[in-house]
Formats: C-alpha cells, structure tokens, sequence
C-alpha cells in the first residue's frame, strides 16, 4: 500500500536514513526495531510528510507520491500518533480531534454538535470516559495519547504509524490501544509500529524492520525470530541481563514520607527510602506517582504530612529547599520539565549547578565532559543544543544534570521511557552503580519487568493511595499487578 | 456512551469557554462599578452625551483591538498599528483636501487597502521569513511612520480642507447611535463570528497553542499568521479613516503610541498574550473600560499624569486575575481528572 524505496535523508552531516527500502502491506501490522538514533523518528517524520527525503522515492498503491507537508499525507490517509503528543493546550478536545478538518454546516461554519458527537462516539470506541469540552490542557500523558488515538481514528486512516505509543502507557491502556490497533488492521489498514517494547512487537505485529545507523539490517517474520535475535540485529552485538542491580547493603534512612497528602490527587503516603536502596514506586498511570514525587521535591505543595531527608525535615512547597537538602528529581516529560532543549548539553548539565546565580564556563564544560562520558552521552560536541539529540542521550542530560550536583536521593520518573534496549540497559547499570556508592534511588515506572528487576522494594500506589510496600523477595508480578489494580492479592 | 453520561459531560463541560465568560463577565462589573461609581459622583458623566462621547473614544481603539486580537490569538503582536493608523489617515486626509472630487468610499477603501498591504509586510517578514513579531513590527512601526513623515513633509490638513461629507463619518448617528461606533460594533461581530464559527478562525487558535502541533495537524501556518496581520493591517487602516473623520485636522504625528494602548485593551480584555485563547469581545470590552477611565478620571478632576499609572495598575490586575484563574481551572480539571478515573 505505502512503501519507501531507497530513501536516504541527511540533516547536515549526519546521515539519518540510508537507502531505506520499507513496504507495509493492507491488513498487516509491521514492526520498527532499532536502537535510538537509529534513525526510526526519521522515518516516521518522512511518512507524516513533516520531512522530505533526499533520495528515493514514496510509493502510494505503486504509484510515486510526493507530500509536501503533513497535510499531504494526511489527504494520502496516513495518520500518526507521535512519541510526544502534539496536543492544542488551550483548546477543547473535541477540537484537537477534529483541527485541521473541522465538520462543517452552513456558511462554512463549524459543526460543534457534530463535533461533539463524533467526538464521544470515538471515545466510546476506544472505551474511555473523556469529556470532549474540556480544554486539553492539564491531561495525562496517556490520555493525551488516546486523544491522539482518536483523532487517527477520525481520520479513517489507511496507514496507521505509532511512533512509540505504549511508552507512557500502563498495561490495561496498552491492551486496549492493540485492541484498537488490531481492529484497524483487519479492517484492512496497514500498521506500522515503532516500540522499543520486544513483547509488544511480538503481540501486535507480523513482520519486523530493524534499523541500525540509518540503514535497514533485515525485515524478518517475527515468528521466525525470538526477542534474542531481535535485541543481537539492533544493537549489533549480544546484551547481557538487562537489569543488572546488584544488591548493595541498605545503609541509614536517606529519604521518609510519613502521611503525605495533597487534596484531591493523593493521601496518607508513607513510606522509606535508605541510602544503597532502590525503591521502585508502582502503579497505574493516573495513580499519583509523579504526583507524589513532585511534592517531595516541592514542586507541588503539599496539604498535609511530612518529608525528611538525612534526619532533616523539609518545609515543603520549595525545589530550591529540596535540591538544597541532596535530593534530585528527572521528570517524566523531559522536553516540558527536564531540558531546557535549545540551551547547549553542556548548559542543561550545569544549570542545576548555579552559584550565586552565576555558572563558570570552565567549571561546567570539565563537568559537562565528565559526565557526558560517563553515561555515554552521543553527541557531535558539547555546545550542541539538546533538541538535536536522540531522546534516549536527552534523558541521559537529564541525568547527568543531576547527578553533577551529587545528590543524596534521587529520584527518576520513567527512566527508560522511550528509551532503546541498549541505553536502557546503560541507565539501569548507571542507577545500580550509583545505588551501590550510597546513594538512595526512587525509581517511578510502568514496566514491571524493569521494576522487579531493579528495584530492592516495590511500593505500589492505586488511586491515590499506597496500597503495598513489598520487599525484593516478595514482589511478584502476580502481587504488583494485583496490588496495582486494587485488587486484594 | 450512555445517554446519562453524554448528559453530565455536557453540564460540566465547556470549561474552557465557561472561563472565557467568567473573565469577560469580570470586564463587565468593572464597567459597571466604573459607570455606577463616577455616575454616581457626577451625574453629567451618564448623560446621553456623556456616554456618546466615551463610545466615540473607544470606537477606533477597539477596533484596532479586534484586529490585534487575531493577531495575538496566533502568539504573535503587531506593533506597527498606530504607524498604519497615522499613514492611512494623514493619507486620506491628503488625497480628499488635494482632490474633493474623488469619491469618498474609494478613499475609504483605498485607505483599508493602504493598512492591508503594510499588513501583508508584516505577515510575511513573520510567516515566511521568521522574524520575531516583536522585532519586525517594531521595525515596520518606524519605517511607516517615516514614509508618513517623509510624505507629508511638515504638511497638516486641517478640517476646513476636508469635505463636509467627509467629516459626517465621524459624528453622524445612525438611529442614534454615532457611525464609528456602528461601524467597530460591525467589526467585531464580523470577527467575532468568524473566530468562533470558521474552521479558519479556530485554526488561528490553534497556531498560538501550539504552532508545532498546528504544522502537524496540516494546518496552513503561514497562511493563516500573513491572514491575521493582512486582516489586522486592513482594520488599522479603517482606523485611520475614523479617525480622520472624527478629528478632522491630521499631520504625520496622528495616533504615536496608541500601539500600547491596543496591546492594553487586548490584555486587560483577557487574550492571552502568548496565544491560544481569550475573544475579540473580550478585547473590545478592554478598550471600551480603559476609554471609561480616561474619561471617568477627567470627569473626577483626576490629574492627566494618574491616568497613565491607573492604566497600568488596571493591565497588571487582570494579569493577575488571569493567573488567578489559571490555576482554578488547573485544580477544577484535577479534580475531575481523578473522577474521571473512578
């Protein structure tokens, strides 16, 4: 239906896509595979017509194509749900659906009823309670990305890319995006599908593309494969265990939260967190995890109970205060929270690193340096601005950002989403060596094999509560889940 | 979907435009505290020809505001406005005191044209070519007001120049209400309409929330943001024939720093200045309220110098107000986020 022939596509030097030839078949769902920079956001970006290929050529029902711009590939029928979602903040969500092709009544008007109907008639579909008038700012990531899900529905795509859509995205969420995703297929649309998840390729799809360095290594059925060969054609070599911690002996209560509440979106949360210790906070999306680390930070204010770090009690309400007392907090939405993306890696590194207000240019490019090497950090050269970085070395400065201050409790957000296997594994040796000097790690994550591999206690939250507090030895998967969905294991 | 839950979605939806109202409903009882308040101290200032004449003040400024309006809806400002303004009416006013003869709509036109084609400068130095609105507004603030000067050349037109019928414009009633006033409540129900009604408008907002969504959405961008400032650019030139009508003497000074007051009106008026949301209505409120106090604070013998710090202090209060309600609507969608869930 769609297919790529010897596409190549270069952004200054830095050759992104090299004579990529792809074919995606009606009523086939196929697999994206490779590691970060690999060059997958290109393709999809040459797909949605946001990027014009150098060479090669687009063929749409084997006849060359051309799109000039997304509005093109959208008239093609291709439809795309970003990693990131490209939501309209001030608008309702009825509204983000339909932008760009708003039904219309006499006199060229919008149709808002219509609108509005097709709107609730979609979210019905896809089983969700969205209300189509509220403004999208303030959503969920994971209902930002069912909104876009809806809005490619709308579209009555013949193409359907996903570009990572299950990154921020808890399992029943995910089961009923493939649900969607696989109804569309049998209805005869093709669907490709970009994931760093091997599990979920192996569920939806029936072919895979692996790309290494911009070029394709193979396209193989994957029923042919097993996720070993899959991970060995990505990264070009064999991994070893993709979570590494290795048990370090806990040492003295570095962070505890006693009856931390914040009205409306969290209660009662107590829990303890010892230096050497990971301590992985689980749970559904929507659960108040973020939310929970945020008022620890002091982002949030928080309306009743109290945090101590080292012995020390915070006052709360203060970043400064917190960062201050040794702790350190790596968002889940880096581009929003976490980078400043078009400052230079080197100023995103020392920016938490601010003395008297003043940064040494000297004294931040030596620990820009340093910690850019320590976590494998991909770049051209330092000065780079961060937007041009793969989202995997994006959150490696996050994290180097904070860990040039130090700190004495960490906590990460969604370490590893949307990152690939292999810097995947780097962040998770990273965590567990940093655990192992002494430091107190609180990892928040919606993939249970990363938290039962990496974490030394699990803390499970539902609806705003923490309902389990469970030792390394205890967390089974049966249990999290269990825990997780409220029910009682 | 049921039908019960399709029923409480839709009482408790439409927050976004149920804050739109709110805010302009704030505008209102400030108006109306405004009036009540100097009424009530000088009964003259509510006469017939009182209120006429705070009307007539404000009719060139919200119109000017309704044009900013699209403009800032796109998270982009013009500030060349007044320099259009100034162009089109000392231009006008040239051409109708040189040569009585020439019909006076083809002036007026010719004057719209006049603001539409600097308009269409500005949009395409900030669409196409990618200039920062503020720098090149800022740029084409000064260069039109020196091609005004240069033109005009020390020159002033004086109202006995001009044609009688000319100067009507500016003071005729149509069913008791003066024409300028006719003419901007015309505008703004036009643009009002559009903005709401036309997938074109809502695309305007859609460009300030988010122009990198906007381009993914398929959207127009450039087209529509060059739109805005034409459209903008046209409505400053229409300015200038209202106010060259209702002064009736022009020189190359008319309407210096009157840019300011728009953006005011625009920001008191609850538009956001980074794009996305607030109404033309809204903006045309705004200039109608700062109009009141200008002449609410002469009626009260308040010093002319105090006008400009009220101004000020009222532009930071609705900033205030705006932030204040802000973060309402943050905690009212967190708090339905987590019914939601349940």
């Amino acid at each position: 239906m769609l297919a790529l022939r010897e596409v190549s596509k270069s952004f200054g030097a830095v050759r992104a896509l090299r004579e990529v030839s792809l074919d995606l078949a009606p009523g086939e769902a196929h697999a994206l595979a490779g590691e970060n920079g690999a060059g997958k956001s290109t393709l999809v970006k040459i797909l949605s017509g946001v990027h014009r290929p150098d060479g090669g050529t687009l063929l749409l029902d084997g006849a060359p194509v051309e799109f000039h711009g997304p509005a093109d590939a959208q008239a093609a029928g291709v439809a795309v749900i970003y990693q990131e979602p490209t939501l309209f903040p001030d608008l309702s969500v009825a509204e983000n659906i339909f932008m760009g092709r708003h039904p219309r009544r006499s006199f060229g008007r919008v149709d808002r009823r219509a609108m509005r109907t097709r709107a609730l008639d979609l979210f019905a579909r896809l089983g969700v309670p969205l209300d189509p008038a509220r403004p999208a700012r303030g959503l969920s990531i994971a209902d930002q990305q069912l909104v876009e899900i809806a809005k490619a529905l709308s579209r009555d795509a013949r193409v359907l890319v996903m570009d990572e859509p299950t990154a921020a995205l808890s399992g029943p969420e995910v089961a009923r995006l493939f649900g969607v995703a696989r109804s569309l297929r049998d209805q005869g649309c093709a669907v490709l599908f970009v994931s760093h998840r091997l599990d979920e390729m192996f569920a939806l799809c029936r072919r895979v593309t692996t790309l290494r360095d911009g070029a394709v290594v193979a396209t193989d059925l994957l029923a042919d494969l097993t996720p070993d060969d899959l991970v060995r054609r990505m990264v070009g070599r064999d991994l070893a265990a993709l979570f590494p911690k290795q048990p370090a002996a806990p040492g003295e209560v570095a962070l505890k939260v006693e009856r931390l509440t914040r009205e409306g979106v969290f209660t009662d949360v107590s829990f303890e967190v010892r230096a050497g210790e990971i301590a992985a906070l689980a749970g559904l999306v929507g659960a108040g995890r973020s939310e929970v680390a945020r008022a620890v930070f002091g982002v949030d204010r928080r309306d009743a109970g109290s945090v101590h770090v080292g012995g020390r009690r915070l006052r709360g309400g203060s970043p400064t205060e917190a960062m201050a007392a040794g702790v350190a907090l790596v968002p889940e939405d880096r581009r929003q929270q976490g980078l400043v993306m078009d400052l230079s890696i080197e100023r995103n590194i020392g920016l938490t690193n601010l003395r008297w207000g003043l940064l040494s240019r000297a004294a931040e490019r030596a620990r820009a340096a340093d910690w850019a090497i320590r976590l494998q950090v991909k770049y051209a050269g330092l000065t780079d601005a961060v937007t041009v970085l793969s989202g995997g070395n994006q959150q490696k400065v996050v994290l180097a950002k904070w860990l040039a201050r130090r700190p004495r409790v960490l906590i990460v957000d969604e370490p590893t989403r949307g990152i690939d296997v292999g810097t995947k594994a780097e962040v998770h040796r990273l965590l567990s060596e940093l655990a192992a000097e002494g430091l107190a790690v609180l990892m928040i994550s919606s993939e249970l094999p990363e938290v039962l591999g990496m974490a030394d206690r699990v803390l499970v939250m539902h609806e705003g509560r923490l309902v389990a507090d469970l030792p390394r030895a205890e967390a089974s998967e049966e249990r999290v889940v269990a825990a997780a969905t409220g029910r009682p294991a | 979907m049921t039908a019960a839950t399709a029923a409480t979605a839709a009482t408790s939806g439409g927050l976004a435009e149920r804050v739109a109202r709110v805010r302009e409903l704030g505008i209102v009882v400030a108006l109306v505290v405004l009036f009540g308040v100097t009424g009530a101290v000088n009964p003259a200032f509510l006469s017939p020809s009182g209120l006429r004449d705070i009307l007539l003040n404000s009719a060139v400024i919200a119109t000017l505001a309704v044009g900013q309006t699209l403009v800032v809806v796109t998270r982009n400002v013009d500030l060349s406005v007044s320099s259009v303004v100034g162009i089109s009416a000392f231009g006008g006013a040239l051409v109708l005191a040189d040569h009585p003869g020439v019909p006076i709509p083809l002036v007026v036109a010719g004057c719209v044209l006049l603001g539409a084609a600097c308009g269409v400068v500005n949009g395409l130095l900030v669409g196409v070519a990618r200039v920062p609105a503020l720098v090149a507004t800022l740029g084409t603030l000064y260069a039109v007001r020196g091609v005004d000067h240069a033109w005009a050349g020390g020159r002033q037109v004086n109202a006995a120049d001009l044609p009688p019928g000319f100067l009507r414009l500016g003071s005729a009633d149509v069913l008791g209400v003066p024409l300028p006033v006719l003419v901007a409540l015309t505008v703004l129900l036009a643009a009002g309409w559009a903005l709401r009604n036309l997938p074109q408008g809502r695309e305007l907002y859609a460009i300030g929330s988010s122009p990198e969504a906007a381009v993914l959405a398929g959207i127009p961008v450039r087209r529509r943001v060059v739109s805005a400032f034409t459209a903008c650019g046209a409505l400053a030139g229409l300015a200038g024939v209202m106010w060259a009508a209702r002064f009736g003497t022009v020189d190359a000074t008319v309407a210096t720093g009157k840019e300011l007051d728009v953006i005011a009106a625009v920001v008191v008026g609850g538009v956001a200045i980074f794009g996305g949301s607030g109404t033309v209505y809204g903006a045309a409120l705004g200039a109608l309220l700062l109009s009141g106090i200008t002449s609410a604070l002469a009626v009260l013998r308040v010093d002319a110098l105090a006008q400009t710090a009220v101004n000020g202090a009222l532009i930071l209060a609705a900033i205030m107000l705006d932030r204040l309600l802000a973060l309402r609507v943050a905690r009212a969608l967190r708090r339905r986020r987590l019914r939601d869930a349940r």
